[in-house]
């Protein structure tokens, strides 16, 4: 039952590694579409101003009494100030010839058709787009073509595009760290109803063998439906297997009465010593399987009530006393008192048949393993648990044994000349269970054994 | 004519050797070992102050320092950039535009505000707004004039003073004076009709501000347009023949600025010395002749030339080309 399984792998951090990942991966394509997009806008910022800048140097071109004449504006070049200060190369071509500004900018590549037109290229060292324009002026008595190309250099640019970048990391490392806190989440919730299922398991008493009703996720109503049809059969045959043992108990001791009578009178008539003697002897055995299916009987019926507790208010000081009312006829046969004490009154909810029961059993011990014309004190306290106290001046529990006598059939060494079966305090320990107490053995230090039965 | 061609002898020697130089001075010339050369626009006297407290720091250090025009600054050093370490000019476009050819060797660890730096190789370290200089003697019994405005008034008014008495920048010649003549063009109008009224009256033309303001202090002159400040008040102190306007219709400011060159011989040098040069200049000293870095007051006024590639439109050669042509029908009347 215990062989512990061997674990493959675990599903929680399956889940939050899955969710990581794919968080990661977002990321990561964020970041990345988040930088493109950034670099073709501030591209497109760069080239718009170029572009009009450029514009604005053909503009100023004119053809005066014949001459060219192209009054650069101020602001032509104003407008290309970065606050990283770029530098600016410009060049001004006549009909494919060399007018002013920088000579080695032309650029034979760009497609003259176009009305203005860009490219990054290199100059002078540095990496710079260039705006080509282009304007065809009509003089008097001819046509000429002025070609601008404006070029810039692109740390402003490159700059921005740093800060964006940076933006944009800060940006997915806040989308991704919330995104795995999120997994974190959403995989321990999942569990959690996993783990819920399993407390709800391990925290069952032995023979709580009731179906989970409980809403549990869809997904986990397969394994619970199974789990509550392997109990229910698991049910079945334990109560199959109590009601049989009860069964073959009952119609036992019947049988076993018969005999005994048989066998007292049978005694009677015998007077042959040795034949006297055998048959004691199976008048004893007799006792002993009768005092063991009645036992066992009584263990049946505690186990069956304790599993379907009813509980009730009961005043415990009657319950005791109309028992130990009982009990003291035979109590004065061994010329023992039961001395019963008890503070006030006290109540508690619980079966008061099985508590009865147990209580007898203790009463029943002390009054077997105690010598005659002692006393058996029965004190119930409530300090606060509400627990009953059946102590007596014998011998005591064997010390080295105090610890198994409540187990199934067990019986101590000092019981060897008794009849009993070894179910007493077993059928005291599983009512105290059954009302969440439990039975406590030990011995007074003036001698006598003492057995408390919290509630 | 005749002026401008008496007068550019001045200091161009057109036929003399290139390597001749308005100054030329050795600073702490004991030390063993290469000197820190700086290539100038500012007079050594101006600029002296600056140069000592920098080997007061630093005794070990011989500096070389070359005194010439802006143009020949920029024509020298574009020549030969390994042989400086230090460019020094007041002609922001041209310096703005060797720092954007490539020129300038950028110097990551020095602090300067954005507006008094550019790529962060090019950084300014004077505040000096272009003004009109006065001969008080001129104008006694007259108002001084406020503006450009003003001033045209008052040259209207009394032709037969100012004739042949009025001085400026040759703006062909004088890389700063191009500059404070494009900025002064490209903010109003009214810098047209001055150079109008100044071409009428026989305007004399100069190459540098030192030169205008020995004609100016000896009275041959009575008005300079566009001088700087700081060259002005750095005689005012000895006279009190002159008086400084700054025009209250629109100022120009310029800033100085300096650079190490990419080919310094000695750039870890240079760049100290740019250190000392910005740390010292970025208050009020009383010791300095050089005004110290102010921020733009007022953007909207454009009150200081700002540092940015725009600088380099008035270099275009087309543009510049018809810039002159413009100024000259202006100035130079048949
Ligand atoms: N009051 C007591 N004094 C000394 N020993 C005791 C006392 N009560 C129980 N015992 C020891 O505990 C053992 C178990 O007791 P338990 O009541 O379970 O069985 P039993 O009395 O032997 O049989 P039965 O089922 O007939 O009661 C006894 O055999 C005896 O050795
Ligand atoms: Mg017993």
């Amino acid at each position: 039952m215990t062989a512990s399984l061997i674990a493959s792998g675990s599903l929680r951090n399956r889940l939050v590694l899955t969710l990581i990942g794919g968080a990661a991966i977002l990321t990561l394509l964020l970041f990345f579409a988040i930088r493109n997009y950034a670099i073709q806008i501030a591209q497109q910022g760069q080239d718009n101003i170029l572009g009009a800048s450029a514009t604005s140097i053909l503009d100023a071109a004119s053809i005066r009494d014949g001459t060219l004449e192209i009054d650069i504006p101020y602001a032509s070049f104003s407008m290309l100030s970065t606050p990283s200060d770029d530098r600016v190369f410009y060049a001004i071509y006549q009909d494919g010839n060399f007018l002013s500004g920088y000579a080695g900018l032309s650029n034979p590549s760009v497609n003259p058709g176009r009305r203005s037109s860009f490219e990054t290229t290199q100059f002078q060292g540095e990496t710079v787009r260039v705006a080509t324009a282009a304007r065809t002026l009509i003089g008097a008595e001819n046509r000429t073509q002025i070609r601008v190309y404006l070029a810039q250099t692109q740390d402003a640019l490159s700059g921005t595009l740093d800060k964006i970048s940076r933006n944009a990391a800060l940006f997915g490392a806040g989308f991704f760290a919330l995104a795995t806190l999120l997994s974190f989440w959403a995989s321990s919730t999942t569990i959690g109803q996993l783990k819920r299922l399993t407390t709800s398991v391990t925290r069952r008493g032995p023979q709580d063998l009731r179906p989970f009703e409980k809403p549990v996720p869809s997904e986990m109503l397969a394994l619970v439906t199974s789990l509550n049809s392997l109990m229910g059969r698991l049910d079945q045959s334990l109560r199959q297997s109590e009601d049989f043992i009860a069964e073959a108990a009952h119609r036992v001791r019947t049988p076993l009465a018969t005999v005994r009578s048989y066998a007292e009178a049978t005694l009677q008539r015998v007077d042959k010593q040795e034949n006297r003697q055998a048959m004691r002897s199976m008048i004893r055995a007799i006792d002993e399987s009768s005092r063991a299916a009645g036992q066992l009987l009584d263990h049946a019926m505690t186990t069956f009530r304790a599993d379907h507790l009813e509980r009730q208010e009961i005043d415990l000081v009657e319950l005791v006393g109309e028992l130990v009312e009982r009990l003291t006829p035979i109590a004065d046969m061994k010329d023992v008192r039961l001395n019963l004490r008890s503070e006030g009154k006290i109540t508690c909810s619980g079966d008061p048949i099985l508590i009865q029961n147990a209580v007898r059993n203790l009463i029943d011990n002390a009054l077997k393993y105690a010598p005659g014309e002692s006393a058996v004190d029965i004190a119930m306290i409530m300090n606060p648990d509400i627990q009953i106290k059946v102590c007596d001046s014998g011998p005591g529990f064997p010390p080295n044994e105090i610890d198994i006598l409540a187990t199934r059939f067990t019986r101590g060494q000092n019981a060897a000349g008794t009849i009993g079966s070894g179910l007493g305090l077993t059928i005291a320990q599983d009512v105290a269970m059954a009302h969440g107490g439990d039975l406590l053995l030990s011995n007074r230090p003036e001698g006598g054994a003492c057995a408390t039965l919290s509630l | 004519m005749r002026y401008i061609i008496a007068l550019i002898v001045c200091i161009y020697p057109l036929l003399g050797s290139a390597q001749e130089w308005e100054d030329q001075q050795r600073f702490n010339d004991g030390v063993s070992g290469p000197p820190l050369r700086i290539i100038a626009s500012t007079d050594t006297a101006l600029f002296a102050p600056i140069i000592e407290s920098f080997i007061s720091e630093n005794p070990t250090t011989a500096i070389e320092y070359l005194v010439t025009g802006t143009a020949d600054i920029d024509r020298r050093f574009r020549a030969d950039p390994n042989d400086f370490d230090l460019v020094i000019s007041s002609a922001m476009d041209l310096q703005l535009k060797l720092t954007n050819d490539g020129l300038a060797l950028p110097l990551e660890d020095i602090f300067a505000p954005a507006w008094a730096q550019w790529r962060q190789s090019l950084f300014a370290f004077t505040s000096e707004p272009a003004a009109i200089v006065i001969n008080r003697a001129a104008f006694t019994g007259h108002a001084v004039p406020q503006s450009r405005q003003d001033l045209i008034q008052a040259m209207r008014a009394r032709p037969e003073i100012f004739r042949n008495r009025i001085g400026t920048y040759d703006v062909r010649q004088s890389g700063l004076g191009y500059l404070f003549a494009t900025q002064d063009a490209r903010a109003s109008e009214t810098y047209w009709r001055l150079m109008e009224v100044m071409g009428s009256l026989d305007v004399r033309l100069y190459c540098c501000s030192g030169d205008m303001i020995d004609d100016l202090a000896d009275g041959t002159i009575a008005v300079a347009y566009n001088v700087l400040g700081s060259y002005a008040a750095a005689r005012i102190e000895s006279k009190d023949t002159l008086e400084i306007i700054l025009p209250s219709d629109f100022p120009t400011t310029m800033m100085r600025t300096a650079m190490v060159s990419r080919d310094a011989p000695n750039p870890a040098l240079a760049e100290m010395f740019i250190r000392h040069l910005i740390t010292r200049q970025s208050r009020p000293n009383e010791d300095s002749l050089l005004p110290p870095l102010s921020g733009p007051l007022n953007k909207a006024e454009r009150a200081t030339i700002a540092l940015e590639p725009a600088l380099m439109t008035f270099l275009d050669g087309l543009k510049r080309r018809k810039f002159l042509a413009e100024w000259e029908d202006a100035v130079i009347q048949k």
